[in-house]
């Protein structure tokens, strides 16, 4: 009887220790997201100062370092699955010969007062930034693994055609807090954009799946 | 001026023989002495920058037609030598955790008179347009030369813009989803052909760290590290923040605090 008291009391004080130390970690996060926020010009437009907005998605993957835990990772993953969305057409293999030059251009979006991108400027899919892909193109990043001769390392089936789709539409459906864009997903290109990607990286034709 | 210069090129000789000589007990391929010789037969742009930094240092000037000699960079009034390294640190006469770009605005209103606006109008140069507050972080910089960076964040108000500096690079925003930790968590990585440092290690920080501010052969001038963090958050896509603020502060913190214990080594060449 008096162990589990003893067993209990120790346990509220070990909550209450959890509690506060929670507390702080909430405090301090606050604190430096007022200190982040408050370091913008008041007079920039608001739809600058979205861009600073987070969805869950960023805000657990933030708050956890881009590893989360099993059930947050499984979560994300689910409710990310569920925003991807299709052409109407339905079609999802484009032109690939337009997919190349969306793949190779890391154009737009640049705002700011210092050298924001010319008004009107396309915004490119920056693949190469992070991936190789065609084997001729030697200036490629290498944050993400390389996607040279994807179609004949992994195939071209309905079912691969659509993971590129989902993958490019929105790539936490798959690998919750991945360092890939969620392309679709962000509205950075439309899909009909990402199905002349999806050429691209699959159409037997495309630089990608050549020597 | 000239004379500087003289000494500077001295100076850099004088490295060189050192170098030689410890190459020489160690019989190591002298891979430093190639370095300071192509140094010395090009010249680093920013030497030059360093000087009129220096310059600028001691000259009197603004409506109290004084010189920054008597700046307190943290160790103590006029003490230029080792301050760099040490920054950013909480002074209490400002109650603000500053680095050395926002301790040196924070001279130029107090002992020259300049308003903050007229201090930091041109913050960085332009096409025919130099700018003195970069000159002046390159020689202040290039005084740190030599010394470790020691930023150890103990006080409790550098310990929380080392927390706000975390927080801000693992922060995910924007139509990329962006963070720092995106470009710079991961060893020998590249995007596109340009190689990306890990910044949460102290080799990876220190490479970085050390070599600011630096020279950029891409752009033809000196960028100080405030320039650096602000243009990648363009390069993020989110808007930039303000020049000298907390954001870019609380970064260089972590930064710093990770790089501590690296060499300084300024003012560096970058791509
Ligand atoms: C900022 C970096 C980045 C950009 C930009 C990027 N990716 Fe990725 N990509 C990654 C990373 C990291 C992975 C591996 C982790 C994962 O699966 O999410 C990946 C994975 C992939 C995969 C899955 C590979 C496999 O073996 O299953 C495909 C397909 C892909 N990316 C295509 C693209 C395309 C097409 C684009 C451009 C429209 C693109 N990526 C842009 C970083 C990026
Ligand atoms: C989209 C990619 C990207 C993002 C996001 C990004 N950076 Fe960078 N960063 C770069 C590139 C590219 C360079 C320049 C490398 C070069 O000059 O070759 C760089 C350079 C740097 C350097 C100087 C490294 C050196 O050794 O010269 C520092 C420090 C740095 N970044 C910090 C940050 C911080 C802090 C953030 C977040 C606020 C950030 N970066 C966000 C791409 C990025």
């Amino acid at each position: 009887m008096k162990t589990r008291l003893i067993a209990v009391g120790l346990l509220a004080a070990f909550a209450t220790g959890m509690a506060v130390a929670a507390n702080k970690e909430t405090s301090s996060t606050s604190e430096a997201e007022k200190a982040f926020r408050s370091s913008f010009r008041s007079d920039n437009p608001g739809y600058w100062m979205k861009r600073l907005d987070q969805d869950e998605t960023m805000a657990l993957c933030s708050k956890y370092k881009n590893v989360p835990p099993k059930n947050v990772k499984l979560k994300i993953e689910r409710d990310q699955m569920a925003t991807i969305r299709y052409p109407i057409e339905g079609k999802l293999i484009g032109d690939w010969r337009e997919g190349e030059k969306l793949a190779s251009s890391g154009k737009g979006g640049h705002i700011g007062f210092i050298q924001p991108d010319p008004p009107g400027t396309a915004r490119g899919g920056n693949c190469y930034a992070c991936h190789q892909m065609s084997p001729k193109e030697v200036a490629y990043g290498t944050i993400g693994p390389s996607l040279k001769h994807f179609a004949k390392t992994r195939g071209s089936s309905e079912e691969i055609v659509k993971y590129v789709y989902d993958k490019v539409y929105n790539s936490n459906a798959f690998t919750a807090c991945t360092n890939m864009p969620r392309i679709g997903y962000n509205n950075w290109l439309t899909p009909e954009q990402i199905t002349h990607i999806v050429a691209y990286v699959l159409d037997p034709e495309s630089p990608v799946n050549q020597e | 001026m000239m004379r500087t210069k003289m000494r500077l090129l001295a100076g850099v000789a004088l490295c060189l023989g050192l170098a030689a000589t410890q190459a020489g007990a160690e019989g190591k391929p002298s891979d430093e002495i190639s370095k300071y010789r192509e140094m010395l037969a090009d010249g680093n742009p920013a030497d030059l920058v360093e000087l009129r930094g220096e310059e600028l240092w001691k000259t009197a000037r603004g409506p109290k037609k004084a010189s920054l000699e008597k700046c307190d960079l943290g160790l103590g009034p006029g003490v230029v030598d080792g301050a760099y390294a040490q920054l950013p640190r909480y002074f209490k006469d400002s109650g603000k955790v500053m680095d050395a770009e926002s301790r040196l605005v924070h001279c130029m209103i107090t002992l020259q008179g300049f308003t903050k606006e007229e201090a930091i109008k041109q913050w960085f140069s332009k096409p025919g347009k130099d700018s003195d507050i970069e000159a002046l972080v390159t020689f202040i910089g290039a005084r740190s030369n030599g010394k470790p960076i020691h930023v150890p964040h103990k006080d409790p108000k550098e310990a929380a813009m080392y927390k706000t500096g975390e927080y801000i690079f693992y922060r995910r925003s924007g139509p990329q989803d962006f963070s720092c930790a995106t470009c710079h968590t991961s060893n020998g990585m590249r995007i596109r052909l340009q190689e990306l440092g890990n910044l949460t290690t102290r080799e990876g920080a220190g490479t970085a760290m050390k070599s600011f501010p630096a020279y950029r052969v891409s752009q033809g001038s000196v960028w100080t590290m405030q320039h650096r963090l602000i243009d990648c958050i363009r390069q993020a896509r989110w808007p930039e923040p303000e020049y000298l603020s907390d954001a870019v502060i609380a970064l260089e913190v972590y930064l710093q605090g990770n790089a501590s214990g690296t060499v300084m080594e300024t003012p560096g060449i970058k791509r």
